[in-house]
């Protein structure tokens, strides 16, 4: 066996849910390769060769890789396969993978796998379907089994100290490059940490009632530290905060020690988000609302008398 | 670029339902649920729209792979303003296996017969999740591809800017048309279908073609062991105050 990792990163920095895809690609066995592509991306290459279970790592530099267009990452991670002959080629769950990997799939005629949370033997996968609703068990028939592995059912791998070799990646083919070309991005700059990767979540409703209110969250989390604030759908819907902060099926999957939903009611696709946290706190003064059937502890009470109280105790 | 567009559109238990997994974990159980189009897909229909009365567009096709009951969907999206329809039969016991890289097959073939200037399919279905199929048409047809998008502005003839939602935020990118574009949840509204034209597309046209007749092999890649119900979450207790809550909290080791 031996996988292929596709590194999520920014140029400089890893990003967080590589280190899942990496402990994913270790379930399955044998050599674990990680592809780093990019511009100027030699720090994150040195960061993804310290990462503990990583055989090596093959590194394109290049400029046509600003962005991380699809039209040119996938040829790249073709040409790789084709040259090491790989089992499995794999990538932590997110916005960068879902656009690439299944372009290499099709490229390479093979059935990719979304979202899989568990890998029972080297051909045979779990994934979620229906927002969390039921699971699937999957046998690829595949010669080269391509799977999205979801970070938060995978522990992350840890990053050592030994560095791997750092090899050149095999040429892809560039021709779908005049194509495409990355405008720029707007990302939300925030100082409190990620909502993938956050020990602590406080997820705000359509019971928030409008945007300014999210203060109340921010000043809770601010207290608490080390905790990200999100958002139901129905409170991006609403246009409360923007839908980067979106937890659910539609949004982002999170798992943290701490979920606290405040005014959420806990739609399905909500449920589907979030309900693989460890302890799950609902306040919400509808004592019937859903959300406390998945909850841990429950709080039935005015979110606007609670939450202050809160962040006045802790 | 008054040119054609080729929209995809999926027939999906609706998604209010709440699904139930068969007792011998085959699937989920479908008979007599209500079904209907995609969310995403209805997005995507309605896009086109836009681009069509923007005159962007001059002709809209929609296509849906099933059997007979996903003609239902494509009326839905005739109503809603799309002007012809393409139904790629897919009997009953070969559509429960019909997998999304097979689906991207279908669609780039039926995209270039119809020699259309743009695909656009909805981002996911929220049946299985998985979030490929606009991305593997786009690969087949060795076309750019615009996934997850919340806005899109056509140039000149040959070119689309496209603002997609990505984890962090928001990334614009620039395509050369033909392309792929899937939709994002914030796109746009889509719009109801009105009584007038969902008589109206009662007429309009629909054709039926087998993936044998488009040369595709829809052949499973993957094999479905068992479909399950997750294990469920037990509810916890309520607590009568913020006090009690915390003081739970710090005794779990959580604050």
């Amino acid at each position: 066996q031996s996988t292929l990792v596709l590194v999520e990163h920014t140029n400089e920095a890893l990003l967080p849910v590589t280190l899942n895809a990496v402990t994913a690609a270790r379930k399955v066995g044998g050599e674990t390769v990680a592809l780093v592509a990019g511009t100027q991306c030699a720090a994150a290459a040195k960061v993804v060769s310290k990462i503990d279970g990583i055989s090596k790592v093959l590194v394109a530099d290049h400029e046509s890789f600003k962005g991380f267009m699809p039209e040119v990452m996938a040829p790249l991670v073709v040409a790789a396969h084709k040259q090491f002959s790989f089992t499995h080629i794999t990538a932590g769950s997110g916005a960068f993978s879902k656009n690439i990997l299944p372009r290499v799939a099709a490229l390479l005629d093979v059935a990719p796998l979304s979202d899989v949370i568990e890998i029972k033997s080297p051909d045979t996968f779990v994934r979620t379907i229906y927002a969390g609703n039921a699971v699937c068990t999957i046998k690829s028939n595949d010669s080269v089994k391509i799977f999205i592995a979801r970070g938060t059912a995978f522990e992350p791998a840890e990053v050592g100290s030994s560095e791997v070799p750092v090899n050149e990646a095999p040429d892809g083919d560039m021709s779908l490059g005049s194509l495409s070309k990355w405008i720029g991005q707007s990302l939300s700059k925030s100082e409190r940490p990620e909502l993938a990767s956050a020990k602590r979540v406080i997820s705000g409703g359509r019971g928030m009632k409008n945007g300014d209110n999210f203060k109340l969250l921010y000043d809770l989390a601010d207290k608490i530290g080390d905790t990200a604030v999100g958002a139901s759908r129905a409170a991006v819907d609403a246009g409360f905060v923007a839908n980067d902060m979106q937890v659910g099926q539609t949004g982002k999957i999170v798992a943290p020690e701490l979920y606290i939903a405040v005014g959420i009611s806990g739609a399905i696709q909500h449920l589907a988000g979030m309900k693989d946290s460890k302890v799950i706190v609902a306040i919400n003064k509808d004592p019937e609302a859903p959300i406390f059937q998945v909850a841990d502890y429950g709080l039935v009470e005015d979110l606007f008398k609670a939450v202050p109280a809160m962040t006045e105790k802790l | 670029m008054a040119a054609r567009v080729l929209v995809a559109c999926k027939r999906v238990i609706d998604y209010a339902v709440k699904i139930r997994v068969k007792p011998d974990k085959t699937g989920v159980v479908t008979d007599g649920v209500k079904h209907s189009m995609n969310p995403f897909d209805e997005i995507a229909v309605e896009e086109a729209i836009r681009l069509k009365e923007k005159k962007i567009c001059e002709e809209i096709i929609v296509v849906s792979c099933g059997p007979d009951k996903c003609q239902e969907t494509l009326r839905t999206a005739l109503a809603m303003g799309a002007d012809r329809a393409v139904h790629v039969n897919v009997k009953q016991g070969d559509y429960e296996k019909l997998q999304p890289l097979a689906v991207a097959k279908l669609l780039a073939k039926v995209a270039e017969k119809e020699s259309v200037k743009l695909v656009l399919v909805g981002k996911q279905a929220i049946d299985d999740d998985s979030n490929q199929t606009g991305q593997m048409t786009a690969a087949l047809l060795n076309w750019p591809q615009g996934m997850f998008a919340s806005e899109v502005t056509f140039s000149g003839d040959d070119s689309v800017e496209v603002v997609r939602e990505v984890d962090g935020g928001l990334e614009t990118v620039s395509l050369k048309m033909p392309a792929v574009l899937s939709a994002d949840l914030r796109l746009n509204e889509p719009r109801y279908a009105t009584l007038p034209n969902i008589m109206k597309a009662k007429k309009k046209p629909m054709v039926k073609l087998s993936p044998e007749e488009l040369g595709v092999d829809i052949k499973p890649h993957f094999e479905v062991v068992s479909v399950e119900a997750p294990t469920g979450r037990e509810a916890g207790s309520k607590v009568e105050s913020v006090d009690e809550l915390l003081s739970k909290l710090k005794e779990k080791g959580v604050l």
